[in-house]
């Protein structure tokens, strides 16, 4: 198992490397600022819903060893946003940040991403095992539920900006509403007495984020 | 197709690629260094074996209307195209569009005319006009431009040929409708085929052109072959691509992007930096090939020739 987690940080490097790749040969398309972020975004929010799908799956499949990688892939989710925030704030923008700030207010797509971005910084500054210890397993978990506001912010964002093809966002929003969903039935199935089979004491949320393990 | 040869043509007259890549390579490297990388790009282009052969397109006249701002390349302009009727996607046209076969090819000609209604081939079409150089600004409603050295004639010298009456007050433009051909049509992302129009002084406006090729050579599939519209003061989409069908209407048509979003996309769709998209600013944009985006201008800057066209009109409610 612990050997599998350098393949997996690697592999959460690959669209980052393919975007280098194009940038040395010339393949970003004749508007390249567009196409980067595009792309980091395509992959901030792909990284989301795939840490969102950790618990569940582990629920599911009883694969434990799954855990190790939700604050990687979590990790990984606001590294690409950064890059994709960077994108409009120093390629696009260029740091006019009356310009930016009128867009935040004006454009309800910029104004649902960048509360998606504002949302993730808490969770990264807290992602330590060090600041889990300090905060309490309870207060650490209520804290990184924004990650659900996060993830429905970022597929709002998506809805919001395309120009007239809604269903890949549609596909987005799809997978989260049912990674949502299942944490809503974890916690349904719970509160009923006697439905208890395969569902730990934690409810929806995610146990495996137990500090002090 | 049908293209009057005369002797002397020299591409590298309407042509500076050099300028242009340097300016893309500056924005590569810029692009790549921001992502941690050490510049050092080299242009490479991944659709070069899309390109297929053109008709060069012999002596062309200059025309009083061209920009002498630095052109993009024809790279750029023929790999980052939107014609949905193959795809969303920018790359798509350039993929996809030698799917579609441009001959033969005939254009209905039909509605409030003095000559009777026709299918009027290309050849027949095209044979009348002397083909001039116009090297136009494009800006794009998604707010980035181009500077494009199209090919092409007055549309105006072509409506007149066929001697609309006094009942024609607009001009409609439809696509080839071909769902075999043009995979985009087999989805109902938009209503098929596509559909354009323009007020009748502004179809004889000077600036109006039919477009039969680019750099001096005939169109590539994903430009819109073999006869497009090109209205430089408007958004890009309503420069009509591989026109089937044009009809002189009285009532105006409605265009289809304004049947698909009607708040968002109207039928004048001017250049107008003081006219926001409902979601985007259009103070600025960025042109291809740049770095910084810039002011819109007016009208896209040619304010001076159909500035009179609007004399009195609302533009904020007319967008
Ligand atoms: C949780 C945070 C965010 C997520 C998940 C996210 C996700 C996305 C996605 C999926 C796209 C579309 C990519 C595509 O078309 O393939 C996108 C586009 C975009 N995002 Fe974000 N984004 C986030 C935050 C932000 C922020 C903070 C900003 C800027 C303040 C921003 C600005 C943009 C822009 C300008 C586009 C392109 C819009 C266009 O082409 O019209 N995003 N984002």
């Amino acid at each position: 198992m612990r050997r599998l987690k350098p393949w997996v940080f690697a592999a959460c490097l690959i669209p980052l490397g393919l975007l280098l790749w194009r940038g040395f040969t010339g393949g970003l398309t004749a508007n390249p600022i567009e196409y980067i972020t595009h792309r980091t975004g395509d992959w901030t929010l792909r990284f989301l819903l795939i840490a969102l799908a950790i618990t569940p799956l582990r629920r599911m499949t009883g694969w434990s060893g799954l855990a190790q990688f939700r604050r990687m892939l979590g990790l990984f989710a606001f590294f690409y946003a950064t890059l994709h925030f960077s994108t409009y704030l120093v390629l696009d923008f260029f740091f006019a940040f009356d310009l930016i700030l009128d867009d935040i207010v004006e454009r309800r797509y910029v104004t649902a991403g960048f509360t998606g971005f504002v949302l993730l910084i808490p969770l990264a500054l807290t992602s330590s095992q060090r600041m889990i210890r300090r905060l309490g397993g309870e207060r650490w978990r209520r804290l990184h539920r924004l990650v659900y506001a996060a993830a429905t912010a970022g597929v709002v964002h998506y809805l919001w900006l395309v120009k007239l093809d809604i269903r890949p966002p549609m596909v987005y929003a799809a997978i989260l509403a049912v990674l949502l969903g299942v944490r809503l039935w974890f916690r349904f199935a719970r509160a009923r007495p006697g439905v208890t089979s395969g569902v730990d004491s934690s409810g929806g949320v995610p146990v495996d984020a137990d500090p002090v393990r | 197709m049908l293209i009057k040869q005369a002797p002397d043509i020299r591409s590298s007259e309407i042509t500076d690629e050099r300028l242009y890549r340097n300016r893309r390579q500056f924005i590569q490297a810029a692009s790549g260094a921001a992502m941690g990388a050490v510049a050092g790009a080299t242009v490479l282009g991944q659709y070069g074996g899309a390109l297929q052969a053109q008709e060069p397109i012999p002596n062309l006249q200059k025309s009083p209307f061209s920009t002498d701002e630095a052109l993009n390349s024809y790279e750029d302009i023929t790999t980052y195209n939107n014609f949905y009727e193959f795809g969303m996607d920018k790359g798509d046209p350039a993929r996809y569009a030698d799917e579609m076969t441009i001959a033969p090819w005939s254009v209905r000609v039909e509605g409030e005319m003095n000559k009777p209604a026709a299918d009027v081939d290309i050849d027949d079409i095209l044979r009348p006009h002397t083909l001039e150089e116009r090297i136009y600004r494009l800006r794009c409603v998604e707010a980035w431009s181009m500077v494009v050295p199209w090919v092409g004639f007055p549309l105006g010298d072509l409506i007149k040929r066929f001697e609309p009456t006094s009942k024609a007050n607009f001009v409609k433009f439809t696509t080839l409708y071909r769902p075999e051909e043009m995979r985009g049509q087999r989805s109902r992302t938009m209503e098929w085929p596509y559909v354009e129009g323009l007020r009748m002084d502004e179809a004889l406006n000077p600036l109006a052109i039919i477009a039969v090729g680019v750099y001096g050579k005939t169109l590539l599939n994903q430009q819109g072959p073999p006869l497009r519209l090109v209205v430089p003061w408007k958004y890009g989409f309503k420069s009509i691509k591989s026109i089937a069908k044009i009809e002189f209407v009285e009532e105006q048509p409605r265009n289809s992007w304004n049947v698909s979003i009607p708040n968002e996309y109207g039928f004048y769709s001017n250049v107008n930096p003081e006219v926001d998209h409902p979601r985007w600013s259009q103070a600025r944009h960025r042109p291809i090939g740049a770095f910084f985006r810039v002011p819109t201008l007016m009208f896209n800057g040619y304010a001076d020739q159909v500035a009179s066209l609007y004399d009195g009109m609302d533009l904020v409610r007319n967008y």
